[in-house]
Formats: structure tokens, sequence, C-alpha cells
């Protein structure tokens, strides 16, 4: 009746364990597709990416477009913008990091390594709180220069971001993302 | 059957014999209908009534109101005006849906504290507690995903705040994120799976409901004493109770007819009044309303959601702890959820052996505190994160916290209880003078 001194195993606790094995397995199997349907479809994941005509955005204003459900904001800095944002020493920043995909993931959040060109005229970002995901105003919060140019502040949660897009004040972590971005002619923009 | 020893269903004639041999639907009716129940039950008992009657509402309601609505984003918002302004009685329904689920989130409420000042989450009563408490993280769920259907600002931005949340995961939280909303943001795949579930989950809580009564009818009802129905005998047992039917329901039904009243008052008058102006304005993923504010019956949450943030001290410790994957926004995201998970915890914090707050003369201020703190919380959600408004939100988290870890294992020690009535019976007595006959006719008082 016992198995007691069977202590190698019998061919049932074999075939008891076999059977258990293959249900798990199975039950895996089945559980997959319900889970992984509720991932992003294809015609979700080819939206990836689109062009923007820039040519009708003058110094000093932004304009938003929506790029992967989400908004992009693409703003032409004043003079005054690009010097206060590469007048920040790194070290008061409460992100360090630049948070550009089209660059080095470490590299530094200087406004040279977020601006889209050399001279920094061109900054293009997401216009995603990195809270909770709220869309930034342009042209405020505590970070923009006098008479509100430059800057955005999130309403949701009281998130200041300086005149590069870098987080300086409130509960948001990290810089607004640079999206992968790059001019393709004189006022084009190819985003994705 | 367990439990308080009662009479229990005597099929008579022969076709009730010949059913009950096959399917004991009639006795598992009598004995929960029959269910001895402590006679000193007083107005605070009477929320499961109002929460069944709620849930019974949103399903109904529900059920017809998705008849008319279409799931779709360039269709959901328009559909919503559809319902208002064509369908018949259209508006009515869909006022009765929105304002039910206030209904039933103050009644879980009243049903929550009810529980935490007479003690009922203590042993033997913990499963029910715990089921209770995965009923209230499925209400929030549901109510959340409903809000999102009439695609209006409020619905999305909510959303997008929500699942926000799961984003704030190290390291895995993007991923998820993405697989809840199906996309790299909220959008109509997230409008479908919302629809869904939203759909479903009032099922889900129906089972629950059903585990919920069959484990405190196992344990027996708490009541406002604490002290337990004796089950020494049947004898015994009739004189701490009366049976639910008729006696409670008609009660229970009384007070939800008052309830009822005041419901379909608001529903009538003013069925905007608990709602945000921003919902009658449709979806737009480009610009966030000025204010995100989340419906009323989430406020203490969101406000100890936003509380922390990276100026706070637990949170540059946590952070500095952690190596940086705990920052500022999981930290929020981390209490937000774990002020729940403490109140589920609770049967295991409180240390006192005393059930009822009736007894307990220090508890009763710090639960009193606590109440406050609650509507506190539930006001600084709803203002703007600046000003002082962050410290109250985080003062009151605080409190919230160190009631259920600190006060609550620390009152049992340090707390001399008052004398508790030997038997439900003599509280009884003691509040309403004469002596009580043995049985049901207690409550049969002549009329003056």
């Amino acid at each position: 009746m016992s198995n007691a001194e069977h202590h190698e195993g019998t061919r049932r606790d074999f075939l008891y364990y076999a059977t258990a094995g293959a249900g798990a397995v199975a039950t895996g199997a089945a559980v997959w597709p319900l889970v992984n349907q509720m991932n992003p479809s294809a015609d979700v994941l080819a939206l990836s990416s689109i062009r923007v005509d820039v040519s009708g955005v003058s110094e000093g204003s932004q304009i938003t477009v929506k790029w992967l459900g989400k908004p992009v904001f693409i703003r032409r800095r004043t003079a005054e913008e690009i010097e206060e944002a590469r007048s920040v020493d790194i070290s008061d920043l409460v992100d360090p990091i630049a948070r550009n995909a089209n660059i080095d993931g470490s590299a530094e959040a200087t406004d040279e390594n977020r601006a889209l060109d050399e001279t920094g005229e061109w900054l293009v970002q997401m216009g995603v709180c990195t809270h909770l995901g709220c869309v930034p105003l342009g042209n405020a919060g505590d970070y923009a220069l006098d008479g509100g140019v430059g800057g955005w502040f999130c309403p949701c949660h009281g998130s200041h971001y300086d005149t590069s897009g870098r987080i300086r004040k409130g509960p948001a972590p990290e810089n607004l993302p640079v999206p992968p971005a790059e001019f393709v002619d004189e006022t084009t923009i190819l985003l994705g | 059957m367990s439990g308080i020893p009662h009479d229990h269903y005597e099929p008579s004639t022969g076709g009730e014999k010949w059913l009950h041999k096959r399917l004991p639907i009639v006795g598992l009716m009598y004995d929960t209908l029959m269910i001895p129940t402590p006679k000193n039950l007083n107005w605070m008992w009477i929320w499961g009534i109002v929460l069944t009657f709620c849930l019974a509402l949103q399903i109904i309601t529900g059920i017809v109101l998705v008849m008319h609505y279409t799931p779709h984003v360039d269709l959901a918002f328009g559909s919503i005006e559809h319902i208002m302004r064509n369908v018949n009685g259209g508006a009515m329904l869909r006022y009765l849906h929105m304002n039910g689920a206030s209904l039933f989130f103050i009644a879980v409420y009243a049903h929550i504290f009810r529980g935490l000042y007479y003690g009922s989450y203590k042993a033997p009563r913990e499963i029910t507690w715990i089921i209770g408490m995965l009923i209230y993280l499925l209400m929030m769920g549901t109510a959340f995903m409903g809000y999102v259907l009439p695609w209006g600002q409020m619905s999305f931005w909510g959303a997008t705040v929500i699942t926000g949340l799961f984003g704030a995961i190290p390291f895995i939280g993007e991923s998820i994120q993405t697989w809840l909303l199906g996309g790299p943001a909220v959008d109509n795949a997230t409008l479908n799976r919302f629809f869904s579930l939203h759909y479903l989950l009032p099922f889900v809580i129906a089972g629950l409901v059903i585990v919920h009564i069959w484990a405190f009818h196992t344990t027996g009802n708490n009541n406002p004493t604490g002290v337990e129905v004796r089950r020494t005998s049947k004898a015994d047992a009739e004189k701490d109770t009366l049976p639910f039917w008729p006696y409670f329901v008609i009660k229970d039904l009384f007070a939800l007819a008052v309830i009822l009243v005041v419901f379909f008052a608001v529903v009538g008058f003013m069925p905007n009044y608990l709602g945000h102006p921003d919902n009658y304005i449709e979806a737009n993923p480009l610009v966030t309303p000025a204010h995100i504010v989340p419906e009323w019956y989430f406020l203490p949450f969101y406000a100890i959601l936003r509380a922390f943030d990276s100026e706070v001290w637990v949170v540059i410790a946590a952070n500095f702890l952690t190596g940086g994957i705990v920052d500022a926004k999981f930290f929020g995201v981390l209490a937000m959820f774990g002020a729940i998970i403490v109140m589920a915890l609770v049967p295991w914090l409180d240390t006192s052996s005393v059930r009822s707050g009736r007894y307990r003369p220090m508890f009763k201020w710090w639960f009193w505190l606590f109440v406050v703190n609650f509507f506190v919380l539930m006001w600084v959600g709803a203002m703007p994160a600046e000003g002082i408004y962050p410290y109250i939100a985080l003062l009151g988290s605080t409190y919230w916290f160190a009631y259920f870890l600190v006060i609550l294992p620390l009152l049992g020690v340090l707390e001399k209880p008052l004398p508790q009535p030997d038997t439900i019976e003599d509280d009884f007595k003691a509040h309403y003078g004469k002596s009580s006959t043995n049985d049901g006719a207690a409550a049969a008082t002549p009329a003056e």
C-alpha cells in the first residue's frame, strides 16, 4: 500500500508530474494570446512616422502636432530663450539626463543636447508631462522669461519646465523627452 | 449549515419534498432570509441593503444604456448626447446611472466606517472584511472605467492620468501602460477594452457580494456592542436575535426609502451637481483641461497620490535607499495603493481585544479624527497642487498611515477599555427598559 520505501519515485509520480507540467504549459499557451491581444494592434503601430511642415512657424512661436496619439511641441525659440537655456548649470537640474532619443541615452541635459539644430533655434519635444501625462501649457510657469515667453507649466500637478523643456520644479521626475526627429529639408521635420 | 442555532426549513407538501430532495434551493433561501440577526443593530447597519440596491440599479440601468451607446472615439460622445436627447427616458436613465455611482460610494464609505468603528473586521470576520475590500477595489475600477466611456475631456484626461500611474512602475511600467492602453496613448483601443471590462466587473462584484454575505452569515453579524450572539443553545440565541425577515428587512427598506427620496431629488433637480462641466466637452488629446479632478469618491486617494513630491524627506530617503528606483512618482503610486492595503490589513493591525469602539474611550477620538481626516483629504484632493494644499495633503496622508500602522497597534496595549455587557440581551434591556420576552415578540411594543 505505501510507497514509502520507493525513494526513486514511482511510475505514478512521474505521470502525476508530467500531467501537471503539461497542464501548466497548456494553460500558459492558452492565456498568452488573451493577454497579448491587448498590446498595440498593427494599424496603431503603423502610424509611427510622420512629416511636419514647419515653414509657417515664426520665431517665438510653437506648434503642436499629434504623433502616436500624443502631442509633440515644435518650438522656434527666440535668442533670449536659447541664452537662458544655455546659461543653466547642469547641477541645478532635477534630471541631469538629456532624454533625447536622437543621441546617446546617458548624455547630459545641456541645451545643446536637447535642441534639434546647432543654433538651438528649434526645440522638438513630447508635449506630455513626465509626471502623469497631461499636456503642459506653453509660455507659462516659474521658468518662463519675463513677459511669459518660453517655459512650460503642467496644470495638473504643478510641474514647471524651463525654456529647454527640462523639469525644474514640481512632481515630474524627468525632462520632457525629445522624440526621434530630423530635418529632411529646409522646412520639413520627420518625426519617428 | 454552521452559524447561530435556529430553525431550518422543513418541506411540508409532497411537491416541496420532491424539490428539496433534488435541489434544496427553498431551504437555502429560507435559511438566508430567516438568519438570526442581533436585535440591537442600529441605523448604521442599513448600508448593506443600500449597497445591494445600488448594484442592482447600476446593472439594470447600465444594461439598457448599452443598448444606445457606441464605444468608438468618433461616436461615443455623440451617442451619449443621443441618449440624453433622443432616447425615450434616456436622460433619466443616464442620470440615474451617473448619480447611482455616487450613492454607491456614499453607501460603501458609510459601510466601511461602520465596520471600522464597531470592529467588524476583527476575528472571526477577517474574510468578510477582505472580500469587502476586494469589492471596494473592483468598484473603484468599474467606476473609473465607466467614467471614461462618455469620452469627454475629464474622461480622456482622467484615463491618461490614472493609466499613467502604471507607467511609474520601475523598469516594466511603460510596457504595462502600453499594454493596458493598447497603444502609446489613450485611444480607441482603450475605450473599447474599458467598455468591455465596465460591463464585466459588476457581475464579478455580484459574485463577491454573495461570498461576502455567505462569510458573515457563517460568523453572524457583528453588532454595536461587539459582543457575540450566544450559541450555547437555540433558546439563548433567540434572546439575542430576531430573524432577518421581517424585522430587519422592513427596517432596512424604510431606511432605503428615505435615502431614495434624497437620491431622486438629486437625480431630478441637480443631476450634474457631482459631475464636472469639462466632461461635456468632447475629448481632445491635444488640450488638457486647466484642472483635472477625479470624481469626488476618488479625491482622498488622489490627495494621497499627490502629497508625496520629491521634496518630502521620506521620498528622498526612499529614493536614496533604493538607488533611485523609487522616485517621487512611484512613491506617490505606492502610497495611494498602500493606503487601501493598510486598511485591508486592519484585522491584523488592530491589537485590541475589544471589538466595538463604544467601549474604547481613547480609540473613539482617533477614529473620529480619522473620519474628519478623510473629508479633509477629500477637500484637499479637489484643490490645485500649490500653496498650502500640498502640506495639508501630506499631513492628512501621514495621519492615514499613522492610524493603521501606529495608533491601532499601540491602542490595544495602552488603552483601558470600558466594561462590556455580558450579552446582547443585557445591552438591549439597558436601552429599552422593561425586560424583553424571549423571542420575536420583543419588537411588538404595545401602542400607548
